[in-house]
């Protein structure tokens, strides 16, 4: 009986022992970064911007060029090597305390300036490098090492819904979240990243993804609790969906 | 090539541009903006990549992007963009990637003013970013110098993979004096071997300032310090000017140094034995170059705008060999030749000790006196 290979590792990823702790979603959105290159063909000239953060060691899985920014400034790094590196593709993969707390401006501006760059932006609702400290999206009432009796909106602030904010802005042309917390909402998320690169590749600006993810480690819940605490407590709070999608990104069939 | 009268900040910009810059970002700053402004129309029209950052954070981190893509790349700012550039600054030099910055000095600290000062001495010279680095520093007196100087900066942080940073004394980015500009250069045409482009047919290349692993930092830092010695022993410029038979030598970088040098000539008219080291790197530091002279000098006067940065610098070089003066102004004050020649004047009468550490309480006398008299 003849043998159909049906899955294998994407050329775009490298044979390398993941360091992500167990039950963490990174290793899936590598994935999904990963087949869409390939399946695209473009490879050969991405170029990534890894983050600080748990993912700041991302290059060590991609099978192509990389550079690793300062903390929250991959948007202004991509945005230096596309300025002057046009024919490449080039995308930050960042997490929420390097995107929505100390690189605000940075991610910001990218998106006024409807930047032809492509951004992967993984909400876990938590710092994972540090150890657990309360992120700019960590939700109320959330116990972290940093709000240990809770995010106390009163004196901590709200958390902030990114994907919402940056589609008010002209600049970006496509702006969407989508979770990770199961296999329906993984092949919609490749859906998303597929069409994110896409608008680069048309030079269409500004794409972002937002993918909800989990960090079992540090919300001290089992792989599966926390792809539960994914769909029933940050889903309500970030509502997976499309904020913006201009005509012409529309118009590209994915 | 003949002269042309240019603006200081536009004609540092045109060499930048005839240099082979191909990526400009920088945020507006006085006294530094012409630069920007001048890019902003120059860079477009050869299709080259310009862009108003919307901070000096995001600033250098374009820069440090374009380094990384193997394009020659620079920007422009002034002593509190400097301040804020600190963090990218920090790992352009971690990651050994080519980058050049032009700091058109202004007073400080705080908000200060934008007057003309050498205060930014140490911030520049000893790092300003965290972790181990040398940047080199190159320190033009003139228009016509700092033009030159901006191709040998693209020249020294590519052949050193190093950051290059030009301190330019506000006067310089705000006068106009007549200066030639170098030929317009070929870009580069092939990326750098190291430089990200696109992993095809070949290996991925990462480009990272981190080393999780203590033993790979430091043989990175040992990486950097080495290459920073072979910098030390090929890069250092300075220029001399009557020390031949000098018996007082003053050293001093920049506009001061340049102010320095008209009382100097006056001096000489007067038959004071004087003469003029004024350091075109102040790192790499002409150690070797002061250590000498202070063996043949009787007195050693230090002249800067600012409170005595280099002055440490000097003092290190001469190891007691020489009393040593100083004489600044302060606060975005340039000095005047009469008042250096002043100072001439002065040490050259004076022939006592100098304790470590009163030259500069003796300074503050004699500048506190000069401002009482309204000078």
């Amino acid at each position: 009986m003849a043998m159909n290979l049906v899955y294998t590792r994407p050329e775009s990823l490298t044979k390398t022992t993941t360091h992500y702790c167990p039950g963490c979603t990174h290793g899936v959105a590598h994935r999904l970064v990963a087949e869409v290159l390939d399946e695209m063909g473009i490879r050969e000239k991405a170029i990534g911007v890894a983050p600080v953060g748990c993912s700041v060691f991302a290059y060590n899985y991609f099978n192509h060029d990389f550079v690793e920014a300062a903390h929250g400034r991959a948007p202004a790094m991509a945005t230096g090597i596309k300025r002057v590196r046009p024919e490449n593709t080039v995308y930050t993969y960042q997490g929420d305390g390097d995107l929505a707390s100390i690189g605000m401006a940075e991610i910001t501006h990218a998106a006024i300036r409807g930047e032809n760059i492509t951004v992967i932006f993984i909400n876990n609702a938590i710092y994972g490098m540090t150890g657990g400290q309360m992120a700019p999206t960590t939700l109320p009432g959330m116990k972290t090492t940093s709000s240990p009796l809770g995010r106390d909106v009163e004196m901590m602030g709200y958390p902030v819904r990114m994907v919402e904010m940056l589609a008010t802005i002209d600049g970006t042309s496509y702006a969407v979240r989508r979770s990770l917390h199961n296999p329906a909402n993984i092949r919609k998320a490749k859906k998303a990243i597929r069409r994110a690169f896409e608008v680069q590749e048309h030079g269409l600006g500004f794409a972002i993804v937002e993918l909800l993810s989990s960090c079992p480690t540090n919300l001290k819940l089992t792989p599966n609790e926390a792809l539960d605490f994914l769909a029933d407590q940050m889903v309500p709070y970030y509502p997976l969906g499309d904020y913006k999608v201009q005509a012409e990104v529309k118009a590209i069939r994915v | 090539m003949t002269k042309e009268l240019m603006k200081g900040n536009e004609a540092f910009a045109e060499a930048a541009v005839r240099a082979g810059v191909e990526g400009f970002f920088g945020y507006p700053i006085t006294p530094a903006s012409e630069f920007l402004e001048y890019m902003a129309k120059r860079m477009p029209e050869l299709g080259r990549a310009f862009l108003q950052a919307e901070s000096e954070v995001a600033a250098i981190n374009m820069v440090y992007g374009a380094a990384c893509a193997g394009k020659r790349t620079l920007t422009a700012t002034s002593s509190p963009g400097i301040s804020l550039m600190s963090e990218g600054l920090s790992y352009i030099a971690g990651t050994e990637v080519p980058a050049v910055v032009v700091n058109v000095m202004r007073g400080g600290p705080g908000l200060g003013n934008i007057a003309p000062s050498q205060s930014d001495y140490n911030q520049m010279v000893k790092g300003g970013g965290h972790g181990d680095y040398f940047p080199i520093v190159l320190a033009p007196a003139t228009v016509q110098e700092a033009i030159d100087y901006i191709t040998l900066a693209f020249d020294l942080a590519e052949k050193y993979r190093s950051l290059v940073y030009i301190i330019v004394d506000g006067n310089l980015g705000q006068m106009m004096e007549p200066a030639e500009l170098p030929p317009m250069r070929k870009l580069l045409e092939e990326p750098p071997e190291w430089s990200v482009y696109g992993a095809k047919d070949r290996e991925p290349h990462i480009l990272t300032s981190i080393y999780i692993d203590p033993p790979d930092e430091e043989v990175t830092n040992i990486r950097l310090l080495k290459r920073w010695m072979e910098v030390e022993k090929n890069e250092i410029r300075y220029k001399e000017y009557d020390l031949e038979d000098a018996e007082i030598a003053i050293i001093s970088f920049g506009v001061a140094g340049r102010v320095a040098l008209s009382a100097v000539r006056t001096a000489r008219e007067e038959g004071i034995k004087v003469g003029l080291l004024r350091p075109i790197t102040v790192a790499p530091f002409p150690k070797e170059a002061i250590a000498e002279l202070s063996k043949r000098v009787r007195r050693i006067l230090v002249v800067e705008m600012n409170t005595g940065q280099m002055l440490e610098d000097v003092k290190q070089a001469v190891a007691g060999r020489a009393p040593i003066e100083f004489y600044g102004r302060i606060g975005g004050i340039t000095p005047l030749p009469d008042e250096i020649l002043e100072e001439i004047r002065r040490v050259n009468q004076n022939s006592g000790e100098m304790v470590d550490g009163m030259e500069k309480v003796e300074w503050l006398e004699r500048l506190e006196a000069r401002i009482e008299r309204g000078e």
